[in-house]
């Protein structure tokens, strides 16, 4: 079969410069035919290469003690949890698929996502995921929202594991192009940690799960493009189609496989399908591949090499076996009746090489093509608004006059209402493993024997117990702090999971990052990309809670403009003991409020208000600088909470961020839930010092950082109080928890909201605009 | 079923024996296992291939998406080697609870009146909800006084339960109507109801009584920490019952 020429249109086609094309050349000693264009193509697209961030990369912390595979060596990163347990997590985004096609774009995102967990031989438990959309006036906008959650919570569901916890954030800025980042969380013993390498000359390749079709072909390119309407309409086929219920099957058998010891080497295909998977299991193990594509399950007539190199038809795993245990995959593949075929195997040349009927179609330095892609080092320029936006002042818009409904507004905004109408979508109790539902500041869940996948028959800890863990997860982003501030807003999106994990009552171990910004050619955007990793790292440094792997997502834009720069982190702790858990609402009648932290930061010349929400809702303005992190105050503050939750003083926990103080307070009040339509509503009276010069809208909607909202015990307070004087936390009794209403007295005035109409407010919020 | 022994061993610890159907897709399975084990007694897996149930005292038919909800749910897995076996142990009188996708299964295979249908929202539905049981003359309520309510979560989107008027009298009146969803102060009200099934109801049982079928996952409400232990009152009701035909 002959392929056309290579032109010069053809290589833009694919994504790649002329300089690339020159360095194709170099390194083949000749021109490509179609297929290895492709081959490279995918390969040396942003999503798999990293080929413009990697140097930014470097600047992560990828180690502890507690790492056992770091980031960067195989598909997920995974953490030493103690007792000969680990968990592998990451995070991902699918964010130009669904844009194209909501439903499946979502879906597929969270397949990809649980397969790069099962991949490293760890059974995923649960799910998260970081959501934003345009503005919910839109009507596109409500249909992509609906399409994403259902998405999700069908292939989540589906596949049978919770989707706990979430954030959901509005923003014009996403407008038309929504960022869907997906997390998933697995677990295993230290002996079960599978890695991705085709190692063993002679060793059998294997192809598991159905059959390719042409369903998102080069998807992996389409994800490294703008986004405009033009190829938003060319590339719907390029957006992949999933089967949860295949996945699960899939998954079963791999773990199973994995147990008989017959398996060398495993990888998924993800993005770039087969290519990928065969020349980064080659460079792994430093040896070559060999596959027919005949052998190759297909399901759609006349598949070309092209086609099915490139195909990314969803749930399948390349697995390379040990010569002569190739029975098993037989056996075990024929009992979850899930099509399975060798397509090849282990060489000793270092390439890649492809063949269908007979011929050669493709061959390639395999190690080449997956680690020696080009590494750029882009220009940047610190962006002109930034003179604009540095210098607001909150003196420029007059101080809240109605803070009363304010307040009602801000629970009533999308960002910052209850996000129910999602999560009552989602499985969240699949498992049994739930020990704090979404809702909270972190999830919270229970990892016990059958978490882990099954050990050998035969093993002699197969039937030993399983010591209980409890493992906390936050995913936290910001894309108005990290546009007026990409090093500060970087610093905060990690120091905010971090005291989501406090609040709960959890030490972090891990982060996993996803990067979504726009078009790395444009110096100004990639300067935030610059500074907000550079923020992000040095918290992730700071809290010891190194990134274990993750995702960038670039050229996020649509002819309206680039999107906010919008970092998301997904982190990870763990909990001592059980009795530490804690969950955000006010327990009972009598308990004292106290708030942690500094009330305020009197150095922040915009008292807070930069970047707020209040000055988003009220004033239409993404202005200022955002409130300033101080990152050691954060982890002191978080280890003294941690500290109190151990003796036993906590009784909820809630940190304040969008929204400020007084959003949090009413959180505390209205968010617990005990059933469908069974609320539990606590009220509160609260004090707060108004000193001269500070603002009423800064003291009620300010979000100066590092400051969290705590009940106790009233018999606790002098413990508490005294503890907190002599580790230097800023710590004040506020109020006291009772009543049906939340009263507020700052400085000479009064306000006053029935916990019933906050909480209408904000639990019905997103029901009332999608049901209009 | 197997021997009968002397009524007089009723309180005796005998460790029952639980089945558990696997089919391709079943979610909740470990989870039933969890909660068998966790009432201190033994289940295990009854793959869906296997027409032999192994001597158990009592089957669960779990939750989860058999067969990927393929044509409709439970459309295709009651057609399975496994569902012949349940059927004769059913026709002879044995326990058999299905939950979820296994109330769905059930009803599709005749062993249970009535039908699922999507939820009348069009949505998935994952909360915890309020059941009141309504009478405790049955092998899987006989330890629930009369009117108790029981907190416990649902996840399904095809949860709404269906019978028409003549099959509702008959069930009403050989009181095969089990679990009905409450307020949290018992009230049969409207909006206490996920998913639009007739006459709040979540869960029935056949005419003789020996097959259950709802909804609500007790297996994922049998302790505290995980929300709420008051599925333990549908665990210790089969359980006693079984014991004490033992």
């Amino acid at each position: 079969m002959s392929e056309p020429a290579i032109t010069p249109e053809l290589i833009q086609q694919h994504n790649l410069s002329e300089e690339e094309y020159q360095l194709i050349l170099e390194q083949l000693g000749r021109e490509p035919n179609l297929t290895e264009l492709g081959i490279f193509s995918v390969m040396w697209s942003e999503h798999c290469s990293y080929k413009n961030t990697r140097p930014l990369l470097k600047g992560f912390p990828t180690r502890s003690p507690k790492v056992l595979v770091p980031a960067g060596e195989e598909n997920a990163g995974v953490i030493d949890i103690g007792d000969g347990l680990a968990i592998a997590f990451k995070i991902e985004s699918h964010n130009h698929p669904s844009a194209v096609e909501p439903f499946q774009g979502a879906a597929t995102g969270v397949g990809g996502i649980i397969r790069d967990i099962f991949t490293m031989g760890a059974r995923p438990v649960c799910a998260v995921n970081s959501l934003r959309f345009g503005s919910l006036k839109s009507p596109e906008v409500r249909r992509l929202f609906k399409g994403v959650v259902a998405g999700i919570g069908h292939y989540g569901n589906c596949f049978g594991i919770p989707t706990v916890a979430g954030e959901v954030y509005f923003d014009e800025s996403y407008e038309g192009n929504p960022l869907v980042n997906a997390f998933c969380l697995g677990v295993l013993r230290h002996e079960q940690i599978a890695r991705g390498a085709a190692k063993g000359v002679g060793n059998p390749v294997f192809y598991v799960g159905p059959a390719t079709g042409r369903d998102g072909l080069a998807g992996a390119a389409f994800a490294s493009q703008d986004l405009t309407e033009e190829s938003a309409q060319q590339q719907r086929g390029a957006v992949q189609v999933g089967d949860p219920f295949m996945e699960k099957l899939c998954m079963e058998a791999c773990l199973e496989l994995l147990a008989t010891g017959a398996v060398a080497g495993i990888q998924d295909m993800g993005a770039a399908g087969l290519t990928c998977s065969t020349c980064e299991t080659a460079a792994r193990g430093g040896t070559g591949i060999e596959i027919e594509l005949d052998q190759v399950p297909q399901r759609a007539p006349d598949m070309t090499p092209y086609e099915i190199m490139l195909s990314e038809s969803q749930e399948r795993m390349l697995i390379i076996v040990h010569k002569g245990r190739e029975d098993e995959v037989k056996r075990i593949f024929d009992k979850w009746d899930l099509p399975w075929a060798e397509i090849g195997f282990v060489a000793d040349h270092g390439r890649m090489i492809v063949k269908n009927h007979g011929q050669v179609v493709a061959d390639l330095p395999a190690a080449k093509l997956a680690d020696e892609a080009p590494v750029y080092h882009r220009d940047s320029n610190e962006p002109e608004y930034l003179k604009g936006t540095r210098s607001w002042r909150p003196e420029q818009i007059p101080d809240v006059s109605d803070a009363s409904s304010t307040l009602m507004q801000l629970l009533e905004s999308p960002s910052i209402a209850s996000k129910n109408w999602v999560y009552r979508q989602y499985d969240y109790t699949v498992r049994n493993g739930t020990v704090i539902q979404p809702g909270s500041d972190a999830a919270v869940i229970r990892l016990k024997k059958d978490s882990l996948p099954e050990l050998p028959e035969g093993a002699p800890n197969r039937s030993a117990e399983v010591v209980e863990k409890y493992v906390a997860m936050s995913v936290d982003g910001n894309g108005s702090y990290v546009y007026l501030d990409p090093y500060e807003g970087g610093k905060i999106v990690v120091a905010e999971a971090a005291r989501n994990l406090a609040c709960s009552g959890a030490v972090p171990l891990g982060t996993t990052d996803n990067l979504n910004f726009g078009n790395p050619h444009h110096p100004e955007l990639f300067w935030q990309l610059k500074e907000a990793v550079r923020g992000l790292a040095e918290a992730c440094h700071h809290f010891e809670a190194p990134v274990t792997g993750g995702n960038v997502s670039l050229y996020n834009q649509n002819p309206k403009g680039a999107i906010d720069p919008t970092p998301t982190v997904a982190m990870v702790g763990l909990i001592e003991d059980a009795s530490h858990i804690t969950t955000q609402w006010f327990k009972q009648e009598g308990d004292l409020i106290l708030l942690l932290g500094k009330p305020l930061d009197t150095e922040d010349p915009c008292q807070g208000l930069g970047g707020s929400a209040y000055l988003q809702l009220t004033h239409q303005l993404k202005t200022g600088l955002p409130p300033r992190c101080d990152l050691d105050a954060e982890k002191q503050l978080h280890d003294a909470l941690r500290g109190w939750m151990a003796q036993g003083i906590i009784q909820s926990a809630h940190d304040c961020s969008e929204g400020g103080l007084a959003v949090t307070l009413a959180e505390c009040c209205i968010s617990g839930e005990k059933a469908r339509h069974t609320p539990h509503l606590m009220g509160a009276s609260i004090q707060l010092e108004k000193p001269e010069g500070l603002r009423l809208d800064a003291l009620l909607f300010g979000e100066s950082q590092a400051r969290i909202v705590v009940s106790i015990p009233p018999n606790f307070e002098g413990k508490l109080l005294g503890q907190a004087k002599i580790l230097g936390i800023s710590a004040q009794v506020i109020g006291t928890v009772g009543g049906e209403t939340l009263s507020v007295q700052a400085g000479d005035q009064h306000f006053s909201w029935t916990t019933q109409s906050m909480h209408d407010a904000w639990f019905h919020s997103i029901d009332r605009i999608m049901d209009a | 079923m197997s021997q009968s022994s002397n009524s007089n061993e009723k309180n005796a610890y005998q460790r029952l024996q639980f089945g558990v159907v696997q089919f391709p897709g079943s979610n909740s399975d470990q989870d039933c296992i969890h909660a068998v084990e966790s009432m201190g007694h033994e289940a295990r897996y009854i793959w869906h291939k296997d027409t032999d149930l192994g001597g158990v005292h009592a089957v669960l038919v779990p939750g989860g998406f058999s067969y990927g909800d393929y044509l409709r749910a439970g459309a295709i897995a009651r057609l399975s080697p496994v569902m012949h076996a349940v059927a004769q142990f059913a026709e002879a009188g044995g326990l058999v609870m299905g939950i979820c996708n296994g109330f769905q299964i059930l009803c599709e295979a005749g062993l249970l009146p009535g039908a699922l249908i999507r939820n009348r929202s069009l949505q998935f539905r994952s909360e915890f909800v309020h059941l009141k049981v309504l009478h405790d003359q049955s092998p899987f309520t006989q330890c629930t006084p009369d009117e108790t309510l029981l907190r416990i979560p649902i996840a399904h989107g095809e949860g709404c339960y269906y019978a028409d008027e003549k099959t509702l009298a008959e069930m009403e009146n050989n009181r095969q109507i089990l679990w009905k969803y409450a307020t949290s102060s018992g009230d049969l009200e409207e909006h206490a109801n996920p998913n639009g099934s007739v006459q709040q109801i979540a869960g029935v049982c056949s005419r003789e009584g020996n097959v259950a079928g709802l909804m609500p996952h007790p297996e994922r409400a049998c302790q505290q920490i995980i929300g709420s232990d008051d599925g333990q009152h549908v665990f210790k009701s089969i359980i006693e019952h079984l014991t004490q035909t033992h």
